[in-house]
Formats: C-alpha cells, structure tokens, sequence
C-alpha cells in the first residue's frame, strides 16, 4: 500500500480511456477549539487529564442545568470563518441533535444544524504535481459552512468483561465543523486541504489541530460516477487520524468504489472505517442504525448575535458582544501571505516557503537564522532544508527539539560565510553540533583542525609540491599523502591515497 | 399568626412578637397534623430547624437579612435543592439529591428564607390535577374546610372524608395546598401552561406566572424551557410582590434571563384604577366555562366599571388553537428533555444489562410513568424529519400568531386582561380521574396556557368561594415585564372581593389566631 497517491490518480486516468471515472470526495472537519474552558460550560479543557475530572453538573447533564455560552469559543469560530473568507451569520442559531450514546449525557448534541455561524467561504491550497516540489498548483476548495458544536464525551468498549466505561472529560469541548464541498478529487488533494486548513487553525490559534490528539478529526465523503451523470453513492470515511492516512483513505475508497461498479456492484450508502494497518476500509459495525436526529432549536440560548462596527450598538457593555471587524483587524498573517512575504523578502523559491510553513517552527528559525548572519537568505534556506530538516525527520524530532539552535547554526554559517572553513568542513561541524554536546563551532573548529589552511606560505608549498610531483619528483608523493592524511584525520588508507595520488598527478 | 400573611409575620418577626424557630416549628407540626394532604413529598425538618437558629440568631443580633428571614417557605419538588431530595415526583429521581441549588432557592436562602421542604406534584410537572405522580395525589385543604363541608352534602354516612375530597389542580398542587393550609408563607411553584395559577385558583390563594425571562430557571427540571417559569404561591399580592422582588432579575446561568437589572417595587396601599383599560378577552368565554364562574367574571369586570376604569371587549382569535399548539411544542420538548434520563449518570437504573440500549429502555420504562412517556412517544414524533415541518414549524408560526394577538391587543390601549383562571370550581378527586391526563390537561389549560406562550406575566387573584364552598379565582394577564401594573390591579381587586379566609380544623388546633382575621363579608 505504499504506491503513491499520484499513481493511483494515474490509474484513474488510465481507465478512463475506457469508462471514465470521476472521483467526488467532499470533509467534514472537526476541530477542536483551543480555549480553557468548553463550550457552553466553565470546565477545564485539557487532553489526557485523568478520567472524569473535567466534568461540570451541566456536562454531566444533571437536570436543571443550562447552558452557557463561551464567547472565546465564538471569537475563535469567527476567525477561523473570516480567515476561511466565509461571509459571517450576524444571527445564528443552536439546535439539539438528538441520539442516545453513553457519552452524549443529555442525548442530544448541541449544534448548529440550521444557520451556522459561518458560511460561503473558500480555502485555497498547493499541490504538487508527479511529486515535483518545482510543479506546484493551486487549487480551491468551497467551505460550505462552519458551525459552532459540542463535542462528546469517550467510550471505551470492554469486550472482553462487556462494559462501557465513560469519559466525560471532553464531553462539552467547543468543536469547530468545517464542511468543505465535494470539490476534490483525490486523496492527495483532501491531504493537501487538510493540510492548509491546519495551518491556518494554528495560525490563528483557534485550533492546536493535532490529529494525533483527536484535535482535529477528518471524515471523508467519497463517490465516483461517470462525467455528465450525477454524483455517485456515497460512503463516509471514518477513523482517520493522520493526513497521510486520509490520502491513503481516500484513495484506496475511490479505488474500491470503481471496482465494485465495474464488476457490477452498487455502492452501499455506508460508514466505513479506515484501518490503518490493512490500508483499507471497511464497513462500520453502524452503532445507531439509520437515525433520524429530531433536529430542534436549543430552548434556552437565544440567538447568537455578532456585531460589526456599523451595528455595534452604542450602550452595550464591550465585554457582552463579539465585534466581527474588530477581530478581522487582527487577524495575523495566515499561511499563505506568510509564503508570499518569504518569497519576496529573502528571494527563495515559492516550494521552499511551503516546506518552512510546512513544519511547525521552521519558518522562525530560518527568519531567526537570517537575522544571526551575513549568508544571503538563498544559500541559508539549503542549510535549514537540507541539512537541518533531514537531520530532524532522521531522528524525527521537531524544530524546537533541535540541538542545534538558529545561534549556533548562524555562528557556524557566519564562520563558513568568512571562509575559516570550508563548506565541507561546516557539514562536518553541524554533524558534531547535531550530538549536542554543549560545544561552539569555533571550538569544534579548533578541536577537530578544520580551519580552512589561509596561510599563503603553507598554500605555497602545497602547491610547490604538487609542481615538484609534476615534473618527475616522486619522493615529495609522501608528504602530498601527509597532507591528504591530515584533511582525513587520519582515516583514508595510504595506500589507496598514494594509488590515487599517482593517477590524479599524471593525468 | 399561621393564617396571617407573610409581610405580617415579617413584621411580627421583626418586633420580636414570634421567634423564627418558634414560626418554624408550628409550621412543622402543622405539616405533620395536615400530612394526609400529601402536600410535602420531603419534609425537611432538620435542616430548616437549623437554618431558623441561624435567622433567629441574626434577629437577636439585630441583623435580619431583610423581610424574608425566618419566614417559612416551600418548594416544588422539581427545583434542585442541594442537599435535600429532588423527586419531581417520579420514580426516575426517587432517592436523587442535587449537588446544588436552583438560583431561585439560593436566593430564598441567601435572604434568610427557612425551608420547610418539598412540595407535590404530578410528575415532571406534566398534569393538571397534582394526582398524577408516583407519591400521590394532593388533597385540597378545601376539602376540609368548614365552608366545603357545610355546602357539600355527603351521600351516606360511610362515605365519609375519603371520598368527597377535591383535587387541587395544578401541577403545583403541593405548592398550593402547603399556602392554603397555612403549613408554609409563600412556595414555589413552576408554571408552564397554567401549573402556578391553575392550583392557585382551585386552593384560593394568589399564584402568580412572571414574565418569561424575569426569573432564572437554572436548577428547575425543565417541562418546556421555551415557557417554563418559576411560579410563585402566596396568600396576598403583596406576599407576591416582595417574593418576586427577592427572585427577579439576571442569572449568568440562564441565558434566556433579562440583561437589564431588575427593581424590586412595593405596591400602593390605594391602588388606583380609574385610569386604566382593561380587556375582556371573548375567546375566554369558552366551552365549559361554568356560568358560576361567567357570572364571577363579570360582576369583577363591573367592579372594574365602576372605579371609572374603562372596560372593553377584545379579541385574541388565535387562542383557541393554543392547546393544539401547546401539545406539539410540549411534547416536543418534553422528548427532548428526558432523554437525559437515561440511568448512566443519575436517578434511576434498571438492572437489565444485556446492553446499553436494553439499559436505556428499561430504565426509561421503570422510570416514567404513562404520561411522560405518552410525550415522549408524541413529541419524537412530531419532531421526526418528515413530521417537523408539518407539526413542529407549524405548532411555532401558530405560536406566533398567538403572541401576536396579545402584542395587538396591548397595541390598542388595553392595559391589563381579566379572564377567568380554571373553567369551574375544584371537582373531586373520584370525578377527576375518570378522564385521562391528556385530556384533563388540554382541559384544563384552556384559560392559562396562552400566556405562557406570549411568554406574558399573569396572576391569579382569588375571589370568591363557588356554590360549593369552593375558591374560585380571575386571572389578569398584563404586558411583558409590567409586574409591577399587573400587580396593582391585582392588589386593588383583591381589596374589593375580599376572599374569605379557609376555615380549618387542623389549624385551629394549632393557631387559636387563625380565625380573627376572617373577613366579614364576601364577594358573593
């Protein structure tokens, strides 16, 4: 299952020629919204806290209890709209989604089912084509809307002892619904998408969006039909924690559907799940059968009601209302005016700004790199790239594990930049800052003898050397292997070196 | 002094002339010897003695915390009190105790108020009679009064109390019967579609609906949240009056609560309604309206003509299709509200574990009797994908034109409504049961339940006894948030119909004091 992305779009292509497919594949994102209490409760928000101790009498549901609104929760989904570019509901509405789940304690879920918060918006991303970081395009994808939702709580099926033991802790946790069009086409593109709308999340902070912690959870809608003819069945894929998982999930679904009705099957309207391991999905055991939600306005939180600069009214206490403009105001650079801004100031190549994006922290220490040295931005970015980021996948840390500081590669960069080494020896030097053992550049420098040799008498000689070797002096051969010796320390065997020596002098 | 009014035994209390704990005992004997009324589903002694020691301590120390210290109160069994069961009277809840208080009793308490306990109702407040939840119904202390007894001529001899006695209405009969018996000053009652007033009229004291939104619902058990409101229970308007000035306001813990700070107010001892309109709403004038009490009506509404207030017909078409209306949205919510109750985190929880699901549905089974799950089973119905617009959206534009009406009708000039509070007098228990509870309710709610759906404040005013002996009220519907209006004209009624005080046996024996207060003449 490691076959590319890019070829399973290949094969699509291929079969084409003979019945053309059209793979559809719309997200529904949740993401979690980074704020310290929940949605419509003062309970704490924090992942892997022991179980049940977040739970306040109105998550747990006791009778009596109502909600609450937390405006954090709305400031951030209407952030998160705005940078989505989405036009943002001044009235929207809660609505109870009913069904009966042991970690849903009021048997309903509080959404936004009939006016969202947020709606009409796009979000562009990148993509490479055939895997070529220079071929990039750009493509959009609509947001159809974004709504303002309570997460449930955790399940944790006992088999063995048949028990459910429940977890309220992120029971009532504000979630952020993103639905995004069915306006892509393949797993690499929803990868992608994804990928961007991370970004964007943490950029603005409404969001840590990290899958692995559940903050950020995609589900996929994928169908494939024939062109001209309406859109396919459709499944939903579930159980995807990983952006590498999705693309895999998406495709391997597309692939699956295209087999099924090419061998005469139809697709079932169903939930499956993605088992990471197999690489495939499969049908979900469907917990609750075919449901029918009941939707129905939430009673006791009365319309949510935003304000802009124009219907701010004049009377009203700062602390009660959400000012749409003046969050608009500061909004920090999203993702891609911050490429664009590292494109034109340092000169790099636009599918480097998305690598510096793309790992959390990168594009700072390459900014922090630049501001420690004289090395034109254009050469630093191979050293954060090639050198700094293959060491870091190598070891799999992150750009704030590095051992290496932006200080101590500026210093190295600064010592390579006025020669006292060469490009070959600051590898080197990197290598040994890399152990983080404590010491300078300068001092590994000195310590392992890599200083690049600047005296003209030294050169000189070398040089007279090699002259002498030319004109028929062999016996100098020896001190020309010293020399090789020392730049080695003393590694390469002398034999070789003298063999090769020889071929090199009389070529 | 047990009979008296809470704002005389404020006073009383305040000059020292009666102790705290002295008031609180009575009111608890008197509780035990009025047991069979089953008014109380908690009676809680200890803790109410406690909390009067502490009132009589700020007396001595000269620091009541206003008038409501050291007065006896009660409160509806589905109000969350910390500490102190919380039943609504189901199965579902028997044994639960709440970790916190309903902001309503927290403010009673924070202001000194003893609380004696929990009062009766019909289940989750789904009912009209208060005899409809798993402790029993309620008897009307009027069923023992010396002014039912007289009128109402017992069929033999071995039919002796057991069976003549009436019901209270409700669902806050409880609530009701502990005012009218004098075992508590004022309660708290709920008031949905009628559940404040209803019982209010049929145990002859003043119940009182604020405004939707002028009282805080956090720690009240929903029935519907779009028109539940805190009721209150007491035996004069201004008992009504200081209760809700102690209880109004915002509450950041309900959302649905007014933002704006609300003005206790105190009402003028010469209420003065010359200058005010006042509607006759014809749609009231409805199918099984007793001519007693159509009589009562307007004989009230020539009182009114006669202190130069101007009188006039109006109409609020869309009334009569307000129980219709009220049933979807009801059961809706009602559907929507008890799916909590699911076992897993509180009340009740069926043995039966095959699987979650099978937990679930025998926990809800053994849980809820017959007429909250009749809701239940009507109100997902209604709000199933293809019926929601049909009933759902429906049951809400109607709702609409319901509160419509009321806004045109205040839009003319009219001030305040009168109308009548129940269709007749309290019927007895034996009569009552004959019909079931949808139909009693539907009933029964007729006169009430469009208020609660223009989300206006009412108020029951009792006014006179029936043919039977038997309280009979008028209500008075007045505009969004003029409480203060609404109950100046109750006050000024009130004055003119001088409704007669319930003559007890069981008092009697208490409070040698009870009957010096009797008005002399009666509005009939």
């Amino acid at each position: 299952m490691s076959v590319s992305v890019l070829q399973y779009c290949s094969t699509t292509f291929a079969i084409t020629l003979l019945a053309p497919w059209v793979p559809v594949v719309g997200l529904e994102i949740h993401a979690q919204i980074s704020s310290n209490s929940k949605l419509f409760s003062g309970s704490q928000v924090q992942f892997a806290a022991p179980p049940n101790s977040l739970v306040s009498f109105f998550d747990a549901s006791l009778p009596g209890t109502l909600p609450v609104l937390n405006r954090r929760c709305v400031e951030a989904a209407v952030m998160t709209g705005l940078a989505l570019n989405c036009s943002i509901n001044k009235k929207s509405l809660f609505d109870r989604k009913h069904y009966f789940y042991a970690d849903l304690p009021a048997g309903y879920q509080i959404t936004q089912q009939r006016v969202p918060i947020a709606v009409n918006g796009s979000l562009s991303y990148s993509l490479c084509i055939d895997n070529k970081m220079s071929q990039m395009v750009t493509k959009t994808v609509r947001i159809k809307q974004i709504q303002l939702e309570q997460d449930s709580g955790k399940s944790l099926h006992d088999d063995t002892r048949s028990q459910t033991l429940v977890d309220l802790n992120r029971a009532g946790v504000g979630l952020m619904e993103v639905v995004m069009e069915p306006d892509m086409c393949c797993g690499e593109e929803a990868a992608a998408a994804v990928r961007e709308l991370q970004l964007i999340l943490q950029t603005l902070g409404s969001s840590q969006a990290v899958m692995s912690e559940g903050q950020l959870r995609v589900d996929a809608n994928v169908s494939v039909h024939h062109p001209g003819e309406p859109y396919g069945v459709r499944t939903e894929v579930k159980n995807i924690n990983s952006i590498r998982f999705l693309a895999k999930a998406v495709d391997y679904e597309i692939q699956r559907q295209i087999k099924e009705l090419e061998s005469g099957r139809t697709i079932l309207n169903e939930t499956r799940a993605f088992d990471s391991k197999l690489g495939c999905t499969v049908p979900m055991r469907d917990k609750e059968g075919k449901q029918d939600y009941r939707f129905m306005p939430e009673p006791n939180l009365p319309p949510l009601i935003l304000y802009d600069a124009k219907s701010l009214p004049a009377n009203m206490n700062h602390q009660q209302v959400v000012n749409i403009d003046w969050i608009h105001e500061r909004l920090p650079d999203l993702p891609s005016v911050k490429r664009a801004k590292l494109v034109e100031r340092y000169g790099i190549l636009p599918e480097h700004s998305f690598t510096l994006l793309n790992e959390d922290g990168l594009s700072e220490f390459f900014e922090d790199v630049i501001k420690q040295t004289q090395m034109k931005p254009k050469k630093v970015i191979g050293w954060i790239l090639k050198d700094l980021l293959s060491y870091l996948k190598k070891h799999s840390l992150t750009v704030k594990e590095s051992p290496v500081s932006s200080f101590l590669l500026a210093d190295l960069l600064n010592r390579l930049e006025e020669k006292e080494i060469s490009s070959t020896a600051a590898k080197q030097v990197f290598a040994e800052l890399w152990k983080g053992e404590g010491k300078t550049p300068l001092e590994i420098v000195k310590e392992k003898k890599l200083q690049l040799i600047q005296d003209q008498k030294d050169l000189e000689q070398i040089c007279q050397t090699v002259m002498a070797i030319k004109a028929g002096n062999r016996k100098v051969l020896n001190k020309l292997i010293g020399l090789v010796q020392r730049e080695t320390q003393g590694r390469s065997n002398p034999v070789l070196v003298k063999q090769l020596l020889e071929k090199k002098l009389s070529e | 002094m047990m009979g008296n009014t809470m704002s005389l035994v404020s006073a009383a209390l305040k000059e020292g002339r009666v102790a705290p704990t002295e008031l609180c005992q009575r009111c608890l004997s008197l509780i035990k010897s009025t047991k069979f009324l089953n008014a109380y589903i908690t009676v809680a002694e200890e803790t109410a003695l406690k909390q009067a020691e502490e009132s009589e301590k700020r007396y001595r120390r000269g620091q009541p915390l206003g008038v409501l210290d050291g007065i006896p109160i009660a409160v509806k069994d589905n109000f969350n009190t910390a500490g102190i069961e919380t039943t609504c009277a189901s199965n579902m809840l028997k044994g639960y105790i709440s970790p916190y208080n309903a902001t309503v009793v927290q403010k009673l308490l924070d202001q000194g108020a003893v609380l004696l306990g929990k009062t009766n109702l019909d289940e989750f407040a789904m009912g009209s009679g208060s005899t409809d939840g798993v402790f029993g119904p309620v008897r009307n202390p009027w069923s023992y009064s010396r002014q039912y007894k007289e009128k109402s001529v017992p069929k033999s001899h071995s039919e002796d109390k057991d069976s003549n006695w009436v019901i209270t209405g409700g669902s806050s009969g409880g609530s009701a019967a502990a005012v009218s018996s004098f075992t508590c000053f004022a309660a708290l009652g709920s008031d949905t579609g009628g559940s404040t007033r209803n019982p209010a009229a049929h145990c002859g004291v003043v119940g009182l609906k604020p405004t939707y939104g002028l009282i805080s619902r956090h720690g009240l058990i929903p029935l519907v949240n779009s028109m539940d409101v805190p009721g209150i229970l007491t035996r004069c308007v201004d008992d009504a009056a200081v209760v809700l000035g102690s209880l109004a306001g915002h509450d950041p813990k309900d959302s649905t609560t007014i933002q704006d700070n609300f003005k206790p107010f105190e009402l003028s001892n010469l209420p003065d309604v010359s200058k005010l309109s006042i509607g006759i709403p014809k749609e009231y004038h409805a199918p099984g309206l007793s001519s007693e009490i159509l009589a009562l009506w307007s004989k009230a509404a020539d009182l009114f003509k006669n202190a130069g207030a101007k009188v006039i017909e109006v109409s609020l078409p869309h009334t009569r299709y307000s129980i219709v209306c009220y049933h979807v949205l009801c059961t809706a919510e009602v559907a929507s509200n008890m799916a909590r109750f699911d076992g897993l985190e509180y009340g009740h929880r069926s043995d039966m574990n095959k699987s979650t699901e099978s937990m679930y549905a025998a926990t809800r089974r053994e849980g809820f009797n017959d007429v909250v799950r009749g809701r239940i089973l009507s109100g997902n119905y209604f709000m199933l994908k293809q019926n929601y617009e049909n009933y759902f959206i429906k049951a809400q534009k109607v709702r609409r034109l319901i509160a419509n009406d009321f806004v045109k009708v205040f839009g003319s000039g009219v001030d305040i409504l009168l109308t009548p509070t129940t269709l007749s007098d309290a019927v007895p228990y034996t009569e009552f049961i004959k019909e079931d509870n949808r139909t009693r309710s539907a009933q029964d709610d007729i006169l009430t339940q469009a208020a609660n759906m223009a989300g206006l404040p009412a108020i029951n005013v009792p006014t006179a006894l029936s043919e039977r002996g038997l309280p009979v009220g008028l209500q008075f519907i007045g505009r969004s948030f003029q409480e203060k209006q609404l109950l100046t004209v109750a006050k000024w009624f009130e004055k003119q119909v001088k409704f007669p005080t319930i003559q007890l046996e069981e008092v009697k024996r208490h409070d040698h004091g009870v009957f010096q207060h009797q008005k002399s003449a009666s509005f009939l």
